[in-house]
């Protein structure tokens, strides 16, 4: 309840405290953790909110939404194979200083007919504009080719969206956009920024966090694995020796 | 049934794994082989980072290869100096292998060498298998049995020096031979996930010569410990084993493992060589044309 509360009062209380004539957003997301542990398959974050026009009515006929869910970026190698002698190798790489590790974005209207590309640009609003920086000189073409591979691969995987049209807004004022974590949703830092549009220009927005992170035996696990390289090998050993030596046994008794 | 795998950091579904280590169990039951050279690539398949997948197949070949040996060693198969000699090469092996790993994965070339390796290997070996077989078999329903083999070990065998004797294999060779050999199985475990029976046990036999009755539980024997050796080595380096992952293929290898020895003690020997002789070139086509075809993805990540 009280995860409602909140945006609920600071609904009721900002018409009164602004004299702006910038529109209202009030956003929320449903889940500020996603715990990876088992039964884990993937999950939807429910992105929602209100905007209201600075008198405080309704006011979303005139504004367009736009919800960007962000992962954390990452220094990354993206390598494209290319057949070489007949077989297919990986043949050239970019270096990609600011690769998100996913990225979903979701709008009530294509982006293009929202937005100029200036401002999708400044914005990342959509594949397209993700600011990759790669690292060293390479020509604008190859630097295309190689953002259109991530980005492709990205989305096969389930780790990068764009759904134009997945923002519905209701009796002018809630708006929701559902957004799909895949399970193999990398951990960290996720940001979830909001955008209302009018005539081009992006007149108000928000942002909160989601923290992904493993939990219980996951996290455990995976920091032994790290950390106690040794131990967690010989655990490994342990159990496999064991597990082959204990079926030895019962099937003799069979 | 769906499973998180905390290393590999994807939901799998753990029945799938499960079966998939069984079918190989049944396999290293049946031949006496790890079944690394299936599960690796299979995993791969399915959609299991490559690295995870390698790491997590050698505790499994560890598992399966356990109760063979104290099968072996109960009616006397191992000769444990020369087994010792090889597990020490494999160890030496499997160093080798992990350094030669990291170089090829800053190159990016991880993934098409393990492949070509899997091409060549599995492609030479299941040949010569399904050669040997066949001859078997016709000389089975001729009548006329095959013409003893002229000579004892390879030439270059011989020319080793400092000769040691096993008396178990029967033989008066140099140490050397069995050290490089296990070099060798070693660093392919590191790279390939695999135990590397398919290739030790011919290796044994024509190469190094050892009487046939010691040759199966002295690699199993060699398997075992250069697996372990892997295990740890990846532990260290990678750490990319996922123990998830592992536990379940265990499950499903070291049960499947079982049945296939039950089942190699009714079959004929000599048709069981040429179904592992089939099932290897199959998995050399298969990846054959993965080389050759357009991969779905172009585009592979690492991080920097």
């Amino acid at each position: 309840m009280r995860r409602w509360l909140a945006p609920l009062l600071a609904l009721l209380a900002l018409p009164l405290l602004t004299g702006a004539r910038d529109p209202i957003l009030v956003p929320e997301v449903s889940q500020h953790e996603v715990d990876l542990q088992q039964g884990f398959t993937g999950t939807e974050l429910l992105l929602f909110g209100a905007i209201l026009t600075p008198e405080g009515s309704r006011a979303a006929q005139d504004y367009d939404i736009v919800v960007v869910l962000k992962g954390p970026t990452q220094s990354i190698v993206l390598r494209e194979k290319q057949k070489v002698a007949g077989i297919w190798i990986n043949a050239a790489s970019t270096e990609l200083r600011s690769a998100p590790a996913y990225y979903a974005i979701a709008s009530t209207r294509p982006i293009a007919d929202i937005v100029d590309d200036k401002t999708a640009a400044i914005y990342e609003l959509g594949l397209k504009w993700l600011q990759l920086s790669p690292i060293g000189a390479i020509n604008p073409q190859e630097q295309i080719r190689f953002s259109e591979g991530l980005v492709g691969l990205n989305r096969h995987n389930g780790l990068y969206r764009e759904d134009e049209g997945g923002v519905q807004v209701s009796e002018q004022v809630l708006y929701q956009a559902r957004i799909r974590l895949p399970s193999r949703v990398p951990t960290g830092m996720y940001t979830a920024e909001t955008f209302a549009i009018s005539k081009g220009r992006v007149v108000a927005s928000a942002s909160s966090q989601v923290e992904v992170r493993k939990m219980g035996v996951e996290l455990a696990i995976a920091r032994f694995s790290q950390n106690y390289g040794f131990a967690y090998g010989l655990l490994a050993v342990c159990v496999s020796v064991g597990m082959g030596w204990l079926a030895g046994r019962l099937f003799a008794l069979v | 049934m769906d499973v998180y795998l905390p290393i590999a950091n994807l939901s799998v579904n753990g029945l799938i794994i499960v079966g998939l280590g069984a079918i190989t169990g049944v396999l290293s039951g049946i031949f006496g082989v790890g079944g690394g050279f299936l599960t690796t690539p299979l995993m791969i398949f399915y959609g299991i980072p490559p690295t995870v997948a390698a790491a997590s197949a050698a505790s499994q070949v560890t598992g399966a290869s356990v109760s063979g040996v104290f099968a072996h060693s109960r009616r006397g198969g191992v000769d444990y100096q020369m087994g010792s000699v090889m597990v020490a090469g494999g160890i030496l092996g499997t160093g080798i292998g992990a350094v030669l790993f990291n170089v090829l994965e800053k190159l990016g070339q991880i993934d098409t060498v393990i492949s070509i390796l899997y091409v060549l290997l599995l492609g030479s070996i299941g040949g010569l298998m399904a050669k040997e077989s066949i001859q078997a078999i016709r000389a089975e329903r001729s009548g006329v049995p095959i013409a003893a083999r002229k000579r004892r070990h390879h030439p270059m065998v011989a020319s080793l020096p400092m000769r040691w004797r096993f008396y178990r294999s029967g033989l008066y060779i140099s140490p050397l031979a069995p050290l490089l050999l296990g070099v060798g199985t070693g660093i392919l475990t590191m790279l390939m996930g695999i135990g590397g029976g398919f290739i030790l046990v011919p290796a044994m036999l024509y190469i190094l010569g050892m009487s046939a009755n010691v040759v199966v539980g002295t690699s199993l024997w060699q398997i075992l410990f250069t697996t372990m050796a892997t295990t740890m080595m990846h532990a260290l380096t990678t750490h990319a084993i996922d123990i998830v992952l592992a536990s379940l293929l265990l499950f499903g290898s070291v049960t499947g493992a079982q049945i296939g020895v039950m089942f190699s003690q009714k079959a004929n020997p000599v048709k069981l060589r040429l179904l592992l002789a089939a099932i290897v070139l199959l998995v050399a086509a298969r990846m054959a044309l993965g080389l050759g075809y357009r991969p779905d993805e172009i585009y592979t990540v690492a991080p920097l």
